[in-house]
């Protein structure tokens, strides 16, 4: 057989095949890409050339919107700001030419730690669980296994913001409005259905001899399942912790009713961002993009996980 | 003295009678092989001596002592499964280990080396030590799995068809090692398998299962020669013993209450006498020729030398060699102080 036949065999696709495949991909990828540089690039402008029309995507970078967004300023006269002597810094002298003088730092910190408490937080928190009762579902006699884990699955028939107002009124008595305790503990439940599905399909892939052979070998039922269930788990739990995370993350209903201030995340914070006469979109894109980045961070480490878990199971060796 | 037993053991899944009343002794240092088509409860004797699953009723004893309420940890055995058996996770070398350094064991790690790299020698895996338990071929996943079992030294192994997943080659050449090694160590092993000839070769005693019970446990060449029923007998031997009804063959002195007559095919003599027949089909094999004959209506296997000179469609006469014939009754067990083979060539 000659080598140009190879080339076209099945399993191997052509050159020429790859390249239109390729094409494809990436220019998909830039449509979808489109929204996200919009905003990474609006938030290198400056107010005026972000709502100028036409839009500009040629411009000169600035990094007010970062520095709006960190801080919070008043407008001051000339006089005053000369009174002040020279700014001291890169980003008082940012402020001031547009007659302004930094007060102090805004919420925004504040409000990103409580994603990243929150988020995680319950992440950590619905994967944990969710790992055990998984474990527990696939691998005991649960009476009344089928029915309850209809149950669990129930919880998400209906959207979360139905039971809005009950949660309101529950946590308004409990005393866990606007707590992060409170907001862990709810996106734990509602994630926990989630994960308890997902991760009971990976648990159920793994053949029962593995345990098997560890309990014979002289390993305790947790040693086996914590030396031989969990490590081959981890594609599972790296694909539901992303998923849990991008829920919690992501969550603006619930996180916009029942916090306001202490415990209150990025999602509801960023859109009332207001600036001198409306919003000040750059800082709203500065904080959209500063908010995007754990998860892909997150997601970038977990990718090689990620790759095999996503298909549930369909590729897994 | 009995290394390992079941007594009077029966295991039900549900309405499945997965094992049924079975007693089966090993003793010190035996190979003994559990023969049966799938389904016949194999896996789940192994699993009982495990201690992997628990019976409804009986005792199950391993060195001297009553272990049917112990765990599997507290057992003294090594298990090999029919499939799975080793950690994906692991190297080669992690999963050789992993039985050594289970808690309560307390081996150092040199020891752990020591150990791990002698049964690597002896299954001659030793270069692959380093390599990802997905990165061996088939064979050496087994050789590996075997090696788990090996590097302790149990009272008792457990083996569930160890090498069914492999070529014909490849499970000869482990067969022969398996043997030499459990000679070399003096272990004892119950090993199950739905092949005869690994049964055959393999087996101190065969232990021939059939849904559940526990046919007949005897040495292979025992169980070929004097089955306890026509299910044992059709177990052994391929072509399978031919079946035939009263008076065929033109063989008599059927003992009272004999039913079916069974023939070995090695044991039907062409052209020496008998009844006529027509050969059907004839395969050469090699060392051997099949001839399946049509003898009155019924169909009769021969097994021949290889140069038979016999065609199909041709007229021959077929009889039994004289006292090779086995007759079973009623119920399918076979009446004693029936024939016994006689012939002194077969006793090589
Ligand atoms: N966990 C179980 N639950 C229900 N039934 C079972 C279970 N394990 C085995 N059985 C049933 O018990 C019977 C014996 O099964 P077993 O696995 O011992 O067969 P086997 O001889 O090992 O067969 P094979 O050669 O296919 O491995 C079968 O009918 C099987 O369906
Ligand atoms: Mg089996």
């Amino acid at each position: 057989m000659s080598a140009r036949s190879t080339a076209y065999s099945v399993g191997e696709s052509s050159t020429w095949t790859k390249w239109i495949a390729a094409v494809l991909v990436i220019g998909y990828a830039l449509v979808a890409m489109i929204p996200l540089v919009w905003i990474g690039m609006t938030g290198f402008k400056s107010p005026p050339d972000s709502i100028a029309y036409p839009p500009k995507v040629f411009f000169e970078p600035t990094l007010e919107g970062y520095v709006n967004l960190f801080t919070t300023r008043s407008r001051q006269t000339d006089e005053y700001i000369e009174s002040l002597g020279p700014p001291e810094t890169w980003y008082d002298e940012l402020v001031r030419e547009r007659n302004m003088v930094i007060t102090g730092p805004s919420r925004f910190a504040d409000r990103y730690k409580n994603s990243i408490v929150i988020g995680f937080g319950s992440t950590f928190l619905a994967v944990f669980l969710g790992t055990l009762a998984a474990y527990g579902f696939s691998r005991f006699k649960v009476p009344l296994k089928d029915d309850l884990l209809f149950f669990i699955l129930s919880t998400r028939m209906m959207p979360p913001i139905a039971v809005a107002i009950p949660i309101f009124l529950m946590y308004r008595e409990l005393g866990l409005s606007d707590t992060a305790l409170g907001m862990i503990l709810l996106y734990t439940a509602v994630n926990l259905s989630l994960a308890v599905w997902l991760l009971k399909g990976f648990v159920d892939e793994i053949p029962r001899e593995y345990e098997e052979a560890a309990v014979v070998d002289g390993y305790t039922r947790f040693q086996a399942f914590y030396k031989v269930v969990l490590p081959q788990m981890r594609s599972g739990i790296a694909a539901t912790a992303i998923f849990c995370l991008i829920f919690a993350w992501n969550e603006y209903a619930f996180a916009l009713l029942l916090t306001s201030g202490e415990a209150q995340t990025a999602p509801p914070f960023i859109p009332i961002i207001i600036g001198e006469g409306g919003l000040d979109w750059p800082a709203v894109a500065a904080g959209t993009t500063v908010f995007l980045l754990p998860v892909v961070i997150f997601t970038v480490l977990l990718r090689n996980q990620l790759l095999r878990g996503i298909t549930f199971g369909a590729i897994r060796k | 003295m009995a290394e390992a037993a079941l007594r009077k053991v029966t295991k039900r899944f549900g309405e499945t009678v997965a094992v049924s009343d079975v007693s089966l002794e090993v003793s010190d240092g035996e190979f003994v092989v559990l023969l049966g088509p799938t389904g016949a409860g194999k896996t789940t004797t192994l699993r009982l001596f495990a201690g992997l699953e628990h019976p409804e009723e009986g005792q199950v004893e391993i060195a001297g002592h009553d272990v049917t309420q112990l765990a599997p940890a507290q057992r003294d055995i090594a298990f090999v499964f029919q499939q799975y058996s080793l950690y994906p996770h692991y190297t080669v070398f992690e999963n050789l280990a992993f039985p050594l350094k289970a808690p309560g064991r307390r081996l150092s790690s040199a020891a752990i080396k020591k150990r791990v790299t002698e049964i690597a020698e002896m299954l001659r895996i030793e270069s692959k030590l380093k390599n990802r338990a997905t990165e061996l071929s088939g064979g050496e996943m087994q050789r590996v799995s075997i090696g788990r079992a090996l590097v302790r030294e149990p009272s008792l192994f457990l083996m569930d068809e160890p090498l069914s997943s492999l070529d014909a080659k490849l499970r000869e050449d482990l067969r022969v090692e398996l043997k030499r090694i459990q000679r070399e160590l003096g272990a004892t092993i119950v090993y199950v398998t739905h092949d005869q000839l690994e049964a055959m070769t393999l087996a101190d005693r065969i232990g021939v299962l059939a849904e559940g019970e526990l046919v007949q446990v005897d040495a292979p060449r025992e169980i070929y020669e004097r089955p306890a029923n026509i299910y044992a007998a059709q177990r052994l031997g391929s072509p399978q013993i031919n079946l035939l009804e009263l008076g065929a063959l033109a063989i008599q002195d059927a003992p009272d209450g004999a039913k079916t007559i069974g023939v070995r095919p090695e044991d039907v003599v062409i052209n020496g006498g008998g009844v006529g027949a027509k050969v059907l089909t004839i395969e050469h094999l090699g060392v051997e020729s099949i001839a399946l004959l049509d003898v009155a209506g019924s169909q009769v296997h021969a097994l021949l030398g290889a140069r038979t000179r016999l065609r199909e469609g041709e007229e021959v006469m077929a009889s039994v060699r004289p006292g090779a014939e086995l007759f079973f009754d009623r119920s399918e067990r076979r009446l004693d102080g029936a024939a016994r083979r006689g012939d002194a060539a077969h006793e090589d």
